[in-house]
């Protein structure tokens, strides 16, 4: 559960690095996603970047299968509940971890619809663009026709916000399940991880929002 | 403190036997100092239920004094109820006020069957500790003072561990009903001091494959247990543990 969490946090990352280069056309209106598109090209056509591609989806199908199978298995260890739960120790986000991964999931399969499935196989709604006589998806004319559609940006937001408090929990749990215990790093990655989930994901909500808001694009 | 006196609603829960479909019971008692303990109410409760010839309700108590971790309720929805860092039994009714209704369930956890009313087995801690939680060395008589040489933040650390009672509130407030906090005190007593030092990875090895048949549930972080435990252990523990345990688990011999 930790060793596939925290792979997939350092997948975030660097999706949201990528992600951001939309905002390119902030500086420069006239740019038209120029920066994002030829960013999404290289990371679509590098070779060593599919093999990764190829462990993040064994890293997601296996965090997903034995999130759900860690959830069903720990509910039966409590067979009768109580008439009174106890809530006051721990906070309801830690307790929803599974509940948060499926909703995240669901998002998912939303979301790799839109962008994965298009690049990869459908071309579904993607224009050509040619940069420097190289020629590629445009990536970011999908983004703005996609999020053209309030109800798909509410979607998106939250599908961000269940990630906001999964990684809340999870990020430093996943610590604390390697071993890590010494008090002033688990509170020191604590304070890390709210910060984390905080950042990411108000760079994942700020992309629809932007598009739809005609901020971008 | 001002003394008063009180009448109360308690709602406990009633089951003859492991087998028997339990149900809650209603009990209404008056008069209950301010001073008296849990316990105390429920022995005056029980001294009623006597008189009237009825069964009187079965909980398990020994000390009375907060140390030997015997006293297992679930009150108004927390382990040894409303206070911090205190045993039922140490639990006085000033925590209440008059015309109050009170909640009693037993501990919940497929680990820890009800044998009767309030009263649940506990036999599983017990066969966790007999997997590994001693020291087989012998390590003589009593040594003079300092001639061992312990870091003070060890045997710190140690000591605040072994002061677990075993008293089974980690598994009750948990939602994954996990024994983490309490193996973890126990393996990390040891495994911080030298005496411990000669079966380290055995003991870690063998107690999580006992609790593991038991039937607990896994360990998520949540921190229910820390925040329920009537002696205060840390959780940090826990993570103490899963370091003992990849260690263990990457290097042990066998
Ligand atoms: C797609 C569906 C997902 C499901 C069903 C899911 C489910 C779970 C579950 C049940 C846990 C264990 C709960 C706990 O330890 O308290 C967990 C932990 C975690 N998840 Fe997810 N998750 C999903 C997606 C993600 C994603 C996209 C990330 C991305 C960063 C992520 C990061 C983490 C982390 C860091 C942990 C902590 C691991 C630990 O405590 O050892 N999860 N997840
Ligand atoms: S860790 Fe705390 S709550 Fe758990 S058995 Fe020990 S004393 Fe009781
Ligand atoms: S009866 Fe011994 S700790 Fe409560």
């Amino acid at each position: 559960m930790g060793l596939t969490g925290i792979s997939l946090v350092l997948f975030l990352i660097v999706h949201a690095g990528i992600n951001a280069c939309v905002f390119a056309d902030l500086a420069d209106p006239g740019e038209n996603g120029e920066m994002f598109n030829k960013a999404a090209h290289f990371m679509g056509s590098t070779v060593l970047i599919r093999i990764t591609e190829i462990g993040l989806f064994a890293g997601i199908i296996l965090h997903i299968v034995q999130g759900l199978l860690l959830t069903a298995e720990n509910k039966k260890r409590r067979n009768v509940g109580y008439a009174v739960p106890y809530t006051a120790g721990s906070k309801w986000y830690s307790r929803s971890m599974g509940l948060l991964g499926t909703l995240i999931l669901l998002f998912l399969v939303l979301h790799l619809y839109h962008f994965w499935a298009s690049a990869r196989f459908t071309g579904r709604g993607l224009e050509p663009v040619t940069y420097n006589g190289v020629e590629m998806h445009n990536m970011f004319g999908l983004m703005k026709a996609t999020f053209s559609e309030w109800w798909v940006v509410i979607v998106y937001a939250l599908g961000c916000l269940s990630l906001y408090y999964h990684l809340a929990h999870g990020f430093q749990s996943a610590f604390k399940t390697l071993g890590v215990h010494n008090k002033r790093y688990n509170a020191m990655l604590s304070s890390l991880g709210y910060g984390f989930s905080a950042v990411i994901t108000i760079v994942f909500i700020l992309m629809p929002l932007s598009f739809v808001l005609g901020w971008v694009g | 403190m001002e003394h008063y006196n009180m009448n109360l609603t308690v709602k406990v829960w009633r089951q003859k036997n492991s087998r028997a479909q339990g149900n809650f019971e209603n009990y209404s008692v008056k008069n209950i100092s301010s001073e008296m303990s849990f316990l105390e109410m429920i022995d005056v409760l029980n001294e009623e239920l006597i008189v009237e010839g009825k069964e009187p309700i079965a909980f398990d108590h020994d000390c009375r004094e907060g140390i030997c971790g015997q006293c297992s309720m679930y009150i108004n929805g927390k382990p040894h109820g409303p206070w911090q860092a205190n045993t039922t039994c140490q639990l006085h009714m000033r925590a209440f006020k008059d015309g109050d209704t009170i909640v009693v369930e037993p501990w919940r956890s497929a680990a820890f069957p009800v044998i009767k009313d309030l009263m649940v087995d506990r036999s599983a801690f017990d066969r966790i500790v007999q997997a590994g939680g001693f020291i087989s060395v012998n390590t003589g008589n009593a040594v003079d003072g300092n001639s061992l040489p312990i870091n003070k933040d060890a045997a710190d650390a140690s000591f605040a561990a072994a002061m677990c009672i075993g008293c089974g509130a980690c598994v009750a407030a948990c939602k994954n009903s996990s024994a983490m906090l309490f193996l973890s005190a126990k393996v990390a007593h040891l495994a911080l001091l030298p005496q411990g030092e000669p079966e380290r990875k055995s003991r870690v090895m063998n107690m999580v494959a006992q609790m593991d048949k038991e039937g607990f549930g896994a360990c998520t972080n949540t921190g229910a247990c820390e925040a329920t435990c009537p002696k205060e252990i840390s959780i940090s523990n826990i993570a103490r543990l899963n370091h003992e345990y990849l260690r263990a688990s990457l290097t042990a011999e066998k």
